[in-house]
């Protein structure tokens, strides 16, 4: 007679495939997990708890560091929300500034993506030429902001530098530059057998229970829901560019891999847009008070940053300092799936869902 | 150390006092031209109008507390639910309203009180509603959105980690950032950390 008895498996927190300091909990059968639980909080900084003895400037460089890979749409978050509550007029230089950073930083956050989970599905060298292509990007941002991942860009009423001379023609040649590699890419991967076969019709989830998970971005794109804040409650001046949203049908990791791969086309034209659009001359910072105080109140405002719905809670009582800010970390509302979409799933496939869903750690835990 | 912050902030200010009068009409003049005259009616009015009176016919006479615009940013119909009726109003608004989408789910500690916020996004309507909830600040205690939302699940645990909020009828509310021996709620205003220096 065959002894079997359930088995817990530790997986993480620290665990190349876990993505950044991420605990499960696993309770196997065999090969079949019957039970997920994610451990969070390794990573807790407490950055809200910090937000509510900073003014307003000095809170931007904190949130570089909750989703370190795409720091811009932080930034932007943020100062979107302080700047709507001021009412205050952006210069339309930083604008389109502000427009061509974010796209670009969503650019390399999917190409880490992408990497990543080909790594996760077993494929190492896609992982290399991503990285290759991020860098590119990466230079980009260093030469307009001196930083290549904690850009500290943005502030309110505007953004700190101004591009340097040339630059822009370079964003240009990049744009020309990656649209040939998307091809490279779609020949490398898309078509490749096993990747398809490891990823078709795995991690599949449907339309309702995306959104009773609250899942935004990708996640919740991939099972049909055409829901992108720059389309849908359009901020900035993303009404000014054409482009459309990519969705799925079945909500499989193999769909999701298609949707990011035209998201990131998406951006390539948004980017090319921006520049033909932009202002030759004028300023890149708005008028703005020296100490910043926003007016007693409280606001949520959203925004598309390559994970999801970002957004910012703020709640002011008329200071410099804000009374409460809260951020609402698409990352922490994706991962809550987790556990179900891991239930009765082969052991191997843990890694491959866990890291379709894009998580990081650093805005799951805040 | 706050002490040392604001006589620096005070001294800076008391030098440079030209720059700063300088700069600060342009922040006020919006405020100041609202003062003066009425608030024309928010295009959002006859939406909060319908939810009102809905939610009056539907869930109880006094489910609400108050009503009203947040013109901050976008004008967003906010309702301010009474406690005992947080869970009815919720649910009808998912399953009546199609509100079925949470965009952010916080609470905040206003000293006086607690209190919870809850923005919600309805695929159908295309619209959003604020919802709002208080709480006696000594013994902060909610209804649950759990069984209701998914979503909300890991958002209750990280209110009753940071502030000390109890969730009524919640699966399992335990600590979700902070290790489980901690001490207090960080974010509660009242906060004492154990160790002043970190």
């Amino acid at each position: 007679m065959l002894r079997t008895e359930e088995m817990i498996l530790n997986v993480g927190p620290q665990h190349p495939s876990t993505h950044g300091v991420l605990r499960l909990l696993v309770t196997l059968d065999g090969e079949v997990i019957k039970e997920a639980t994610p451990v969070i909080g390794y990573l807790h900084r407490g950055t809200e708890k910090l937000a509510e003895d900073l003014n307003y400037t000095q809170i931007i460089p904190y949130t570089d560091r909750l989703d370190y890979l795409s720091a811009m749409t932080n930034n932007y978050a943020l100062v979107h929300a302080v700047e709507s509550m001021m009412e205050l007029e952006i210069p339309e230089r930083a604008e389109y500034l502000r427009v061509i950073t974010m796209e670009l930083n969503r650019i390399a956050s999917h190409l880490v993506w992408m990497g990543t989970f080909l790594l996760d599905v077993g494929a190492m060298s896609p992982f290399l030429f991503a990285f290759r292509d991020r860098e590119q990007i990466l230079d980009l941002l260093n030469e307009l902001c001196g930083a290549r991942i904690t850009f500290n860009y943005m502030r309110v009423g505007g953004v700190k530098w101004d591009a340097p001379e040339g630059w822009l023609r370079k964003v240009k040649d990049f744009v020309a530059y990656m649209r040939k590699k998307m091809k490279e890419y779609h020949r490398l991967i898309t078509g490749n057998e096993i990747f398809v076969q490891r990823t078709k019709g795995v991690g599949r989830y449907d339309q309702e229970r995306a959104i009773q998970y609250s899942l935004s971005g990708a996640n919740l794109r991939v099972t049909g829901v055409k829901w992108d804040l720059r389309k849908d409650q359009p901020y900035s001046i993303y009404d000014r560019f054409e482009f459309d949203i990519p969705t799925g049908k079945t909500g499989d990791l193999y769909e999701k891999y298609i949707c990011r791969m035209q998201e990131i086309v998406e951006s390539l034209k948004i980017v090319d847009q921006a520049i033909e659009q932009f202002p030759e001359k004028g300023p890149i910072m708005g008028k703005v008070p020296r100490v910043l105080r926003v007016p007693e109140g409280e606001i949520y405002a959203g925004i598309e940053s390559p994970r999801g719905e970002l957004g910012c809670h703020i709640v002011s009582k008329g200071k410099d300092k804000p009374w409460r800010l809260k951020f609402r970390r698409p990352s922490f509302y994706n991962l809550q799936i987790l556990p179900t979409l891991l239930k009765g799933e082969n052991i191997s496939n843990l890694v491959v869902i866990l890291g379709g869903i894009d998580i990081v750690l650093g805005e799951v835990d805040g | 150390m706050t002490e040392e912050r604001k006589d620096q902030s005070s001294a800076e200010s008391g030098s440079k006092t030209s720059p700063i009068k300088k700069a600060r009409p342009v922040a006020r003049r919006p405020r100041a031209k609202k003062e003066e005259k009425p608030l024309p009616p928010s295009p959002k009015q006859s939406i909060l109008d319908n939810y009102v009176q809905m939610i009056t016919k539907k869930v109880h006479e006094d489910a609400l507390e108050e009503s009203y615009i947040n013109r901050a940013g976008e004008h967003i119909p906010t309702l301010v639910v009474k406690n005992e009726h947080w869970f009815e109003v919720a649910s009808f608004l998912k399953t009546g309203l199609h509100f079925v989408y949470i965009q952010n789910y916080s609470g905040v500690d206003y000293q006086t009180h607690m209190e919870v916020v809850c923005h919600l996004y309805s695929f159908i309507r295309k619209e959003r509603i604020a919802i709002r909830v208080k709480a006696d600040r000594e013994q902060p205690t909610f209804p649950s959105l759990t069984s209701l939302y998914p979503a909300a699940n890991w958002n209750e645990r990280e209110m009753y980690d940071l502030l000390g909020f109890h969730f009524e009828g919640h699966p399992n509310l335990t600590r979700i950032f902070m290790p489980d021996d901690w001490e207090g709620h960080p974010l509660r205003k009242d906060y004492e950390p154990l160790d002043k220096e970190v």
